[in-house]
């Protein structure tokens, strides 16, 4: 089964960190180094960084570039200037999502679009489906490393080993620069709640980067660390609070959904919400992806990602709720037990 | 890996110690390191009758919620009430502060093995 597991650029890195590699959508991927803890602590309050080399980059180039990104997203990518990275979505025909991503602007007629690594093909198929006008259309994910390098340090950490003025650079910016000899493309973005640069190397310079970045002290990061994060900052995860089925209506995300046209704008806007997506806090048993969320007893949800927050020290979990009971006492269903669960705010952190 | 020779394990990664007719039951070293850093353990109520093989106690970490299995059949007299406030005791210190619970016992899994056959066993 591990010879079918695709490899990122930077596996011989992971391996000489002896870190424990996990199957995850396909791809053998570090889920720890030195521990969830350690390293989600890093993020917080120092800076980390994260193989995240398996996401997918798709390139369009062309005159029709941008008409044709309109027409099959809902946000509104005319916003998008060079230079600047947008949120957005692949919604399918059916009211769900294909995907969720982000579109980075790099010249006026010529974006590249990030997607989830899973979704990679299915992604690559749907766009292709619908392609039209002048458009050069290209899968460059194999040509990629990419690594997130997060945190309050991120910037003071880069910025001595970096040609251009980082300070000056804000959030969802997109800028070709030069890093310890790298030339590389960065994007101030990122998936933890913090600060921090995405970082877009050749695939055949990755572990040269990564080595050099962790000669600067970066702490490495595993998707464990990853993920209880993302899950603090109220960051929806496709697989988890998005999919096939689920219409972002229903979560926080709903503001990417702007008054325009775009494909499956029907499906999608012409659903009834009837669960909603909302943060949940617990006393001390952790909730986990699928476990029920009740209401008198009756099932009224599901915990859709559950962890505890090593920031918060108590147990967060996201969960999609039926609008009618929220606003009742929930418990979350833990081994048969029913465990008291408090409706919050999202994010859980706020910073 | 830590695995002292003084001590019974499962091949589900529990390790045993006896006294007469008790037993003190824990998660190994190679267990507590796999499954990284634990924040919640659910203990069994003291006096729960258990049998050889049953799933008695979880150990969460921050990723993942894993049963612990009783190796003997008997009666629970005992569970380490200080994981409440320090469930990480059961990464710092395995095999002493991280025990999990005693169980008063009739019955023995006879496929515990010792120290040197569980560390074939893990290789």
């Amino acid at each position: 089964m591990d010879e079918q597991l695709k490899r990122t650029p930077l596996y011989q890195s992971h391996l000489a960190l002896k870190a424990r590699m996990v199957p995850f959508g396909g791809w053998d991927m570090p889920v720890q180094y030195a521990g969830v803890m350690q390293e989600h602590q890093a993020v917080r309050e120092s800076v980390g960084m994260f193989d995240v080399s398996h996401m997918g980059e798709f390139r369009f180039k062309g005159s029709g570039a941008l008409a044709f990104l309109q027409s099959i997203t809902p946000n509104d990518v005319s916003k998008l200037k060079p230079g600047r990275a947008q949120y957005n979505m692949l919604p399918g025909s059916e009211g769900g999502l294909i995907d969720d991503i982000y579109i980075y602007c790099i010249a006026p007629e010529e974006y590249l679009m990030v997607v989830n690594a899973s979704n990679i093909d299915k992604d690559f198929r749907h766009i292709q489906s619908l392609l039209s006008g002048d458009v050069e259309f290209s899968n460059e994910s194999d040509q990629w490393g990419l690594i997130a390098v997060q945190g309050p340090k991120a910037e003071e950490t880069l910025q001595p080993h970096i040609d251009v003025d980082l300070s000056k650079k804000k959030k969802n910016s997109v800028f070709f620069a030069e890093l310890m000899g790298f030339n590389v493309m960065l994007a101030r973005t990122g998936y933890t709640g913090e600060d921090g640069f995405e970082v877009f190397v050749k695939a055949e310079l990755a572990a040269d980067l990564w080595d050099k970045l962790v000669a600067l002290g970066i702490t490495p990061c595993g998707l464990g660390a990853r993920d209880t994060l993302r899950l603090e900052a109220g960051f929806p995860l496709y697989g988890h609070e998005f999919n096939d089925t689920l219409t972002p209506l229903a979560t926080h995300y709903g503001w990417v959904i702007k008054d325009k046209e775009f494909h499956g704008k029907e499906a999608l806007t012409g659903q009834p919400v009837t669960r909603k997506l909302v943060g949940l806090t617990l006393e001390k048993v952790p909730a986990r992806e699928g476990y029920p969320v009740k209401s008198g007893g009756e099932l009224v949800g599901v915990v859709t990602s559950g962890t505890l927050s090593p920031t918060l020290k108590k147990p967060i979990a996201m969960a999609y709720v039926d609008v009618a009971a929220l606003g009742q006492d929930l418990t979350v269903e833990v081994r048969g037990k029913e465990a008291p669960a408090q409706v919050v705010e999202l994010p859980f952190l706020s910073k | 890996m830590e695995t002292p020779i003084d001590l019974k394990y499962a091949k589900t990664h529990e390790w045993v110690r006896t006294e007469e007719d008790t037993i003190t039951v824990g998660i190994t070293d190679y267990a507590q390191d796999q499954l990284g850093d634990v924040v919640y353990v659910e203990l069994p109520e003291i006096g729960r009758e258990v049998s050889i093989g049953e799933a008695i106690v979880v150990v969460e970490s921050v990723k993942t919620a894993s049963d612990i299995y009783s190796p003997a059949t008997g009666v629970v007299v005992a569970v380490n009430e200080a994981l409440g406030d320090s469930p990480e005791q059961v990464n710092e210190n395995p095999y002493e502060n991280g025990w999990l619970f005693k169980v008063r016992f009739t019955d023995l899994s006879d496929e515990l093995v010792d120290a040197q056959e569980y560390e074939q066993y893990m290789e």
